[in-house]
């Protein structure tokens, strides 16, 4: 399988402190690749850094081109799309203008957007601001789902929501997951083993574990890796996952 | 009563050349967080670019011509001088707010210096169509043309602002941007073209109210943009950052007040101004947060 992002020596300093020290990992073409890790290890920094979101060093090609001296707009005209950790609608305008907003290049794919959210449709003169959180959890993976995406960064996609609302979740990126390919920050264990095909761990700012999504089957391995909880089907934030209750919204991460 | 009318039109006169310069003001804070310190500069630049274009025009003979050709020229220096400010000076200084007032002041400073020392401190006359020294009728009292002129420019560029911000995709662009600058670069889209547009529109609306201001005043000199700006603030301060009908009502409120307060009690409406600002911050301290478009 090539490699589709290639993630080497990554370095982000945030406000003093040093979030990520030598990050280093491949993304491979096709399907989804889950990042891991505790609160605060630098699994959003990441996301940013590849966006160029926050100032990092080190290396970062997509598809064989470096972008990581690139301008966000311009790395996102690549090909990215991206659901950010907090949702990130804009409240002020109504769901259609955030599409609209998002639109690059033309040939936008509402078809498949309201195929999926068909909710949005209707709430489509709504202001997002009013929306549900799980509404504008819709909005905003919609934005990133309205252009075709070489690759797609989603940064806890069912933070905060209902049960129900976490399996719909699921449901849409496992279809997205069939097109294109996805680098996916989830707490989540049950979504990322029924999501993703390829994990990677990561602890105080470094990776610790790369790997097969099965590795998540070894408890004793996730246990280790990801700390207390893994085993009895808690997840990262320590709240009861498997796809079940809905964690409650973890503190933002590094 | 007719003193009250005559009053109220002239507050909302004045009123209306704050919002002209606020709105621009709001917006650019709003959209880039830059406290722009040398808006007044704007005003000066369109203002006496109509004032020098109309003095070199002389071969038109008719003055409304001659006025309307020389506030074209004025509206579009307002624009190019703010579009170039914000290129080559406050770009490079994205997100160093510090370097970015510094530079702001020290730009506000320079051009009142330069514009003193190219035509010197005293006012200069404009020379205005006759309609605008003339009178209209209303309750009993008869109020100077160029009041309905400032209300009726405000109400126009608020309008068409609105039309702007509401219709169009740079309109949708900044609306987003007042929000969440950072998402709307992560949605692929080149924000820093919106900042300049929006320095060019704030120049535009500021240079309009030079204009005017040097209308209402009759003449025009080098500290003038400092002036309004100072109620500028105020008004973008009491309407909330980043909300352009905030300022509007913010700016008739300031321009009644200062005119109601300096009739009835004898020139203390610019400290009623500075009351009421404090009085705002003290009852709705969020005001300083508003951050919609």
């Amino acid at each position: 399988m090539s490699v589709l992002l290639e993630i080497r020596d990554l370095h982000v300093h945030l406000g003093g402190s040093h979030v990520l020290q030598g990050v280093g990992f491949d993304v491979p073409e096709g399907g989804i690749t889950a990042l891991l890790g505790r609160n605060g290890v630098g699994k959003t920094t990441t996301l940013r850094a590849v966006l160029g979101l926050a100032p990092r060093q080190g290396s970062i090609l997509l598809g064989g081109e470096s972008i990581d001296r690139e301008q966000t707009h311009r790395i996102v005209g690549r090909g990215l799309g991206y659901v950010p950790e907090d949702r990130d609608v804009f409240a002020g305008l109504t769901v259609e203008e955030n599409l609209r907003l998002a639109v690059r290049n033309g040939g936008a794919r509402y078809e498949l957007v309201h195929e999926l959210f068909p909710e949005l449709r209707e709430r489509a003169a709504q202001r997002a601001g009013t929306l549900s959180g799980g509404q504008q959890q819709m909005v905003a993976i919609a934005r990133a789902l309205l252009n075709p995406n070489r690759l797609l960064l989603i940064d806890e996609p069912t933070k905060g929501l209902a049960p129900a609302l976490v399996s719909d979740v699921a449901h849409v990126l496992e279809r997205v997951a069939e097109t294109e390919t996805a680098l996916l920050v989830e707490q989540n264990l049950g979504v990322v083993r029924r999501l993703a095909h390829t994990i990677v761990v990561l602890d105080q700012g470094r990776v610790v574990h790369t790997g097969a999504a099965v590795d998540l089957d070894d408890e004793a391995l996730v246990h280790r890796l990801l700390g207390v909880g893994q085993a009895d089907g808690r997840g990262l934030d320590g709240a009861r996952t498997a796809e079940g209750p809905a964690s409650p919204a973890p503190e933002r991460d590094a | 009563m007719s003193t009250f009318v005559l009053l109220t039109i002239t507050g909302l006169g004045l009123g209306a050349m704050y919002f002209l310069v606020a709105s621009g003001l709001s917006l650019i804070y709003g959209l880039m967080g830059v406290l722009n310190f040398a808006h007044g500069a704007f005003l000066t630049v369109g203002a006496y670019a109509t004032w020098f274009t109309e003095s070199k025009l002389g071969g038109i003979s008719s003055v409304g011509l001659r006025f309307a050709v020389a506030s074209i020229i004025g509206l579009a220096a307002g624009a190019l001088f703010a579009a170039v400010v914000e290129l080559v000076l406050i770009r490079p200084l994205y997100l160093r707010h510090i370097e970015q007032v510094l530079v702001t002041v020290g730009l506000s400073l320079a051009t009142i210096a330069l514009v003193q020392g190219i035509w010197g401190s005293d006012a200069r006359i404009y020379e205005t169509p006759a309609w605008f020294h003339g009178t209209t009728d209303l309750a009993g009292t008869h109020i100077p043309n160029d009041r309905w002129l400032d209300i009726g420019a405000a109400v126009l560029v608020l309008a068409g602002l609105k039309v702007f911000l509401r219709s169009t995709r740079y309109g949708l662009i900044i609306r987003a941007g007042v929000e969440n600058r950072a998402m709307v670069t992560a949605l692929g889209i080149d924000v820093r073209r919106a900042f300049t547009l929006v320095f060019a529109i704030g120049g535009v609306a500021a240079a309009l109210a030079g204009i005017l201001s040097g209308v209402y005043f009759t003449s025009v000199d080098p500290a003038r943009g400092t002036s309004l700006l100072i109620f500028a603030f105020i008004v973008v301060v009491i309407g909330g950052l980043g909300s352009l009908t905030g300022s509007a009502v913010a700016s008739v409120v300031v321009g009644l007040s200062q005119q109601y307060v300096n009739y009835y009690s004898t020139g203390l409406g610019d400290l009623s101004v500075v009351l009421l600002l404090a009085l705002v911050l003290l009852v709705r301290p969020a005001t300083l947060a508003g951050r919609t478009a």
